[in-house]
């Protein structure tokens, strides 16, 4: 919403300057988004007398000038055609900027002459594209009169955000009144008062509508004007129409635009000649098109209220008028349509047909119902004013809806509420300024809501309006009463581990990216996703509108991005949701991962190869170690879904439920998203992690730290090149549990002496005795328990 | 008595140029050997007086002694020698870059979000979280939101397909505000959290991303009002931008789910087209509060006679980029390497009140 200096003070008496005003409207709620004071900008600029303009000595087409500013006479050299002796310019001391360009004014020296400023052009002053000559004011300009003024560019122009509630500010008279409320100024009168007519209307209004869409427009006024000339609106309309920036067009329109931002009333004027039978408010039917004043055919449904005469639609009520009943220059005679209709259903007829209309933007946020009687009035005044003729007396249809919203303000409550003690006497005084109508009585105030500010509809609201007049800024600031002298842990195991594998994954080398809930179809399907539940609407692009299954697709996306950027080795981790379906169980935080290109950089002591499953596995396993998981009760099996390389992948799983998904990237999936090279990806299901028993809290057993030395003897199995080797060092770790402290695989063997289909897996098992040193019989049994163990499970041969 | 002293020099002569330790080990065996010049001696004084034999025994231990420190001096020598000679020939190349152990960054959003846990931790906040698709009822009825209300225009709401045939259809939700809707419908006040998370709106340019998070407040209780909205978000403002004295200012403003309702500016200049928070004479936009609308209050089940308090929400991109200065919003979610390095935080310590954010 904009508006000048000047016009605000139509509605406001006030010694208040600009800056305070500005600082006001914002304090106050009304939030001021640009204030653009030409006035200020220009002020360098001003009325200079040339007092002598002769040629230049070493240049034929430029003249050197003495010009009398007001203050000095200084000399500068001009090469406009029209310089000349005795004229009024307008001069541009050096050091300021010049409009037009941008640039700063430097003295200087043309051609030998001395050049301290300068006459300006149009161009120069940003005000058109002339640049034939400079600027000639009036020979009885007084010299220094500033150039704005001169131009009448000097009413500053303000810039407000109106909130949603406060249709009310879409008006000037509105933001008037609130700067009244909050002491800066008092709210003038305005003439509402009924303008005769001389006639009786030949058009009246008729509403056709259903018993019920009664409420889609409760009423509607009008007149009809005769013998008026449609010509071009008065200069001050026109400065400030366009100062807002609105076109001026003619007369008629330029005062329905008017109207609705001086006193937030949209109106509308038919072409009478143009109008056949008798216009009517009715609902529009199947099929009916209108071609709107904006040049656009839309196509209307029933559900949409309309102005209609004997050859259909001629506005779409509440959002925009027709073309074919528009006024034109030639316009003699015309019929004003002042209505009122139901805010919410302008607002879904404005939605539906893509309409951004001023008329839709004040009706959707509720008007005035009073302001279809005195509408009517201030448009006579000032159709009759600008544009002549005579008036018909008022026509109308329908009722104006009477009830006015009565609620009370507990006094109290702005303290128990707001944190400020507002005295009584204040309170109403705020509330009465704003337009409500107050009673003190007893308890309450008795409050009468005007019926421009249909958002105030509870006690909280009347509160709110007390503090705001009154300024937030008076609100002593308290600090939130502590519940303890010291904070309690605020968060729960669950929110914990989401940090805890934050931390585990950076540690690991894994940088942590951000990446969008929503991937391409494509991607969605190569990670088992797209099912209809998880497609968006309306996407913003068909590269973003379905919700991610799995949280692999943005990070291959960005390896592949990184690559391309030559960063071929990306490690890159995201702990985020994936989305099975639309419900809230449907969503699940996953912490995953995934590595591209070379396990490590080229470097002189690191071994080259690419990423592959156990880098994964690594990562995964790290993760459910720092999330508190048995990590070693966990289980692998090879079931990993199809996005992963069928041979090199597994699921990391406590029975039945799955922790983790890790492997290599599926050759497809990595096609699919332009990888060359190898990837690594895992995938751990946080919510699915087992939460610690918190029964024992942080007490631990102390450890059995055996006194007596430990025996380490290492074993060869030659087993079928497929068997797992999980399955190996199981079968080892179980062949005693009670000696066996630990096994470690430390040699994996193929080729010369192994046969082809066989490998040779070496083990290191480590006996912890407890209570005495091993002798080497009993060392020897066990060493036969491990291979008996580990030939029944794998059928692997102790090597020679 | 015999003269020592020829058997001393010629003794002491053999250790001083013994090379290694065999030569030495073969000089003390001539010397204090079992058949060693000075053992030999040793055996023949029996034969003399008991005078004699003292005095000669005297010496020949004193020589014996003397024998012994040298060689233990030159073994010494020898042994220092030998490993210099080692060392000498132990070199390596120290100036050679370390074998590769490479550690990543937490992102920005996560570690604002880890500072305002930190901060709102303190005051006793909780955190809690819920779904990002959300039904219309909890991402805008509830909240005083109404089918067509002009608030809902500016949402720019992502749509997704009904869950039955003729339901609404659900959204994903614009603001984490629907979380508030969920906390009061599940918990008893008096209630105070703070809900972070993802957020969407069909949005994009420069400035905006179809995906942000936000952070929303919620303080339910008996008494709880506008002032501690005030005290609660002046000091997390001052608390999060580490200056003490930050200038922070509500101003009245609109949201359908608080009545009053205050955005927050906090001071800062531009001077130099340099943003920089703190004192200046400009302000700037951050948050927006209010206090709970009976309303939602009521589309809860609390009692809004009884219960009051206040709700408030951020960008926590926006705040991020203030505090550490990143110009753009879009490579939040690029994944630059680049970038992350750049921007991102070494999972060190989590932030803490106590360490200072």
């Amino acid at each position: 919403m904009k508006f000048t200096l000047n016009w605000l003070k139509d509605h406001l008496e006030t010694d208040a300057g600009l800056d305070e005003i500005v600082a006001k409207l914002s304090m106050i709620g009304l939030e001021v988004e640009g204030v653009e004071d030409r006035a200020k900008d220009l002020a360098p600029f001003k009325a200079a007398y040339v007092k002598e303009a002769k040629p230049h000595p070493n240049a034929d087409r430029l003249r050197v000038c003495l010009v009398d500013t007001g203050d000095d006479v200084v000399q500068v050299v001009c090469g406009a055609p029209n310089a000349r002796t005795g004229m009024m310019g307008i001069f541009a001391p050096a050091g300021c900027v010049i409009p037009g360009s941008g640039d700063v004014l430097k003295p200087g020296e043309i051609r030998g002459e001395k050049s301290n400023g300068m006459l300006v052009s149009e161009r120069e002053m940003g005000l058109s594209d002339e640049h034939e000559g400079i600027i000639e004011v009036p020979d009885h300009t007084k010299t220094g009169t500033p150039f704005a003024q001169i131009m009448g560019l000097d009413d500053p122009v303000i810039e407000v955000a109106i909130t949603p509630n406060r249709g009310d500010c879409l008006g000037v008279r509105g933001i008037a009144r609130d700067l009244a409320a909050a002491g800066l100024g008092a709210l003038k009168p305005t003439d509402q008062s009924p303008v005769p007519g001389s006639f009786d209307s030949p058009m009246a209004w008729r509403r056709d509508l259903p018993e019920e869409a009664q409420d889609a427009c409760p009423y509607v006024a009008g007149r009809l004007f005769r013998n008026l000339k449609n010509g071009p609106s008065p200069k001050w309309m026109q400065t400030r129409l366009l100062a807002i920036g609105l076109r001026p067009i003619s007369a008629l329109v330029d005062i329905t635009n008017y109207v609705t931002y001086d006193l937030n009333r949209p109106l509308h004027v038919f072409d009478a000649a143009k109008v056949a039978g008798g216009p009517a408010m009715r609902m529009a039917r199947a099929g009916e098109e209108i071609l709107a004043l904006d040049g656009e055919t839309y196509a209307l449904s029933p559900e949409m209220v309309v102005i209609a005469d004997d050859n259909g639609p001629e506005g779409i009520g509440g959002v925009m008028g027709g073309a074919a009943s528009g006024v034109s220059a030639g316009t003699t005679e015309v019929f004003l349509e002042v209505a009122l209709f139901e805010p919410v259903r302008v607002a879904a007829t404005g939605r539906k047909l893509g309409i951004l209309s001023d008329a839709r933007h004040r009706f959707e946020r509720g008007l005035d119902p009073q302001s279809a009687l005195w509408g009517v009035e201030v448009a006579a005044r000032l159709i009759l004013e600008i544009c002549g003729g005579e008036a018909s007396h008022v026509v109308s249809a329908g009722e104006i809806p009477t009830a006015q919203r009565r609620l009370s303000l507990r006094p109290g409550r702005v303290a128990a509420l707001g944190g400020l003690e507002v005295p009584l006497d204040d309170q109403l005084r705020i509330l009465s300024d704003l337009g409500f109508e107050v009673s003190a009585s007893g308890e309450e105030i008795d409050v009468r809501v005007p019926g421009w500010r249909n958002d105030v509809e509870c006690e909280a609201c009347l509160v709110e309006e007390v503090l705001r007049i009154r300024g937030f800024d008076a609100i002593p600031a308290v600090a939130l009463p502590r519940q303890g002298d010291l904070p309690d842990a605020v968060l729960t195991p669950a929110q914990k581990r989401v940090s805890a594998a934050r931390t585990a994954l950076a540690w690991r080398g894994l940088e942590e990216a951000v990446t969008f809930s929503f991937v391409s179809g494509r991607e969605a399907a190569l990670f088992g996703g797209g099912t209809k539940d998880l497609v968006l609407d309306n996407p913003i692009s068909a590269d973003l509108d379905v919700m991610r299954p799995s949280v692999l697709p943005g990070l291959a996306a960005a390896a592949a991005r990184n690559a391309d950027r030559g960063l071929s080795a990306a490690a890159l981790f995201e702990i985020g949701p994936q989305y099975a379906g639309a419900t809230p169980k449907d969503q699940a935080r996953v912490a995953a991962g995934l590595r591209a290109g070379p396990a490590a950089p080229r470097h002189w002591a690191a071994q080259a190869r690419g990423v592959d499953a156990l880098d994964a596995k690594a990562d995964a396993l790290a993760v459910l170690e720092a999330c508190g998981a048995p990590s070693g009760n966990l289980q692998v099996s090879r079931d990993a879904p199809a996005w992963y390389h069928p041979g090199r992948s597994g699921v990391l799983r406590l029975g039945p439920n799955v922790l983790a998904y890790f492997g290599e990237m599926h050759p497809r999936v990595l096609d699919g998203f332009s990888l060359r090279g190898p990837a690594a990806a895992f995938e751990v299901f946080l919510d699915k992690v087992p939460l610690p028993r918190v029964k024992d809290g942080k007490l631990k057993a102390p450890p059995k730290l055996s006194p007596f030395q430990p025996v380490e003897r290492d074993f060869a199995f030659l087993v079928d090149a497929d068997v797992p080797a999980d399955k190996l060092i199981r079968a080892a770790k179980g062949a005693d549990k009670a000696l066996i402290a630990k096994v470690d695989l430390f040699d994996i063997y193929t080729g010369k002496g192994v046969e082809a289909a066989q490998k040779s897996l070496a083990i290191a098992v480590t006996l912890q005795p407890k209570d005495r040193t091993l002798t080497d019989p009993e060392i020897e049994a066990v060493a036969a328990k491990v291979v008996a163990a580990v030939t029944k499970a794998t059928g692997g041969v102790l090597r020679g | 008595m015999e003269d020592l002293d020829p058997l001393k020099k010629t003794l002491m002569d053999e250790i001083a140029g013994s090379g290694d330790l065999g030569a030495l080990e073969a000089v003390r065996v001539r010397g204090l050997g079992k058949k060693g010049a000075i053992t030999q001696r040793m055996k023949t004084l029996g034969a003399l007086e008991p005078e004699a034999r003292k005095a000669a025994g005297q010496a020949l231990n004193v020589l014996k002694d003397a024998l012994a420190k040298a060689i233990e001096a030159r073994k010494a020598e020898l042994a220092d020698a030998a490993l210099s000679e080692r060392l000498a020939q132990e070199t390596s190349d120290v100036t050679l870059p370390v074998r590769p152990a490479p550690v990543g960054h937490i992102h920005p959003i996560s570690q604002t979000l880890e500072e305002l846990v930190a901060i709102f931790g303190e005051m006793g906040f909780s955190v809690a979280e819920g779904p990002d698709i959300e039904d219309d009822f909890h991402n805008f009825t509830a909240l005083n939101i109404p089918e067509e209300h002009p608030a809902r225009q500016d949402h720019d709401t992502f749509y997704l397909p009904p869950l039955e045939a003729k339901g609404a259809r659900m959204v994903l939700r614009t603001h984490t505000s629907p979380v508030q809707i969920r906390t009061m419908q599940s918990v008893e006040p008096p209630i105070r959290i703070i809900v972070p998370g993802r957020t969407f709106r069909a949005d994009s340019d420069a400035t905006h991303s179809p995906m942000f998070h936000q952070v929303e407040g919620l303080v339910i209780d008996e008494a709880v009002h506008m002032g501690h909205l005030k005290g609660t978000l002046i000091d997390f403002c001052r608390a999060f931008f580490g200056i003490s004295d930050l200038p922070v200012r509500f101003r009245p403003s609109y949201f359908p789910f608080t009545e009053p309702s205050a955005e927050v500016d906090i001071g800062c200049s531009r001077e130099g087209g340099q943003l920089k928070i703190g004192h200046g004479k400009e302000w700037l936009e951050i948050l927006g509060s209010g206090m709970v609308h009976p309303k939602v209050l009521e589309n809860c089940g609390i009692d809004s006679t009884r219960y009051q308090g206040f709700a408030f929400g951020m960008g926590i991109e926006r705040i991020a980029m203030l505090k550490y200065g990143m110009p753009d919003l879009r490579p939040f979610y690029d994944s630059d390497l680049r970038w992350l390095r750049h921007y991102g935080f070494l999972p060190l310590e989590t932030p803490s009140m106590v360490r200072g954010l």
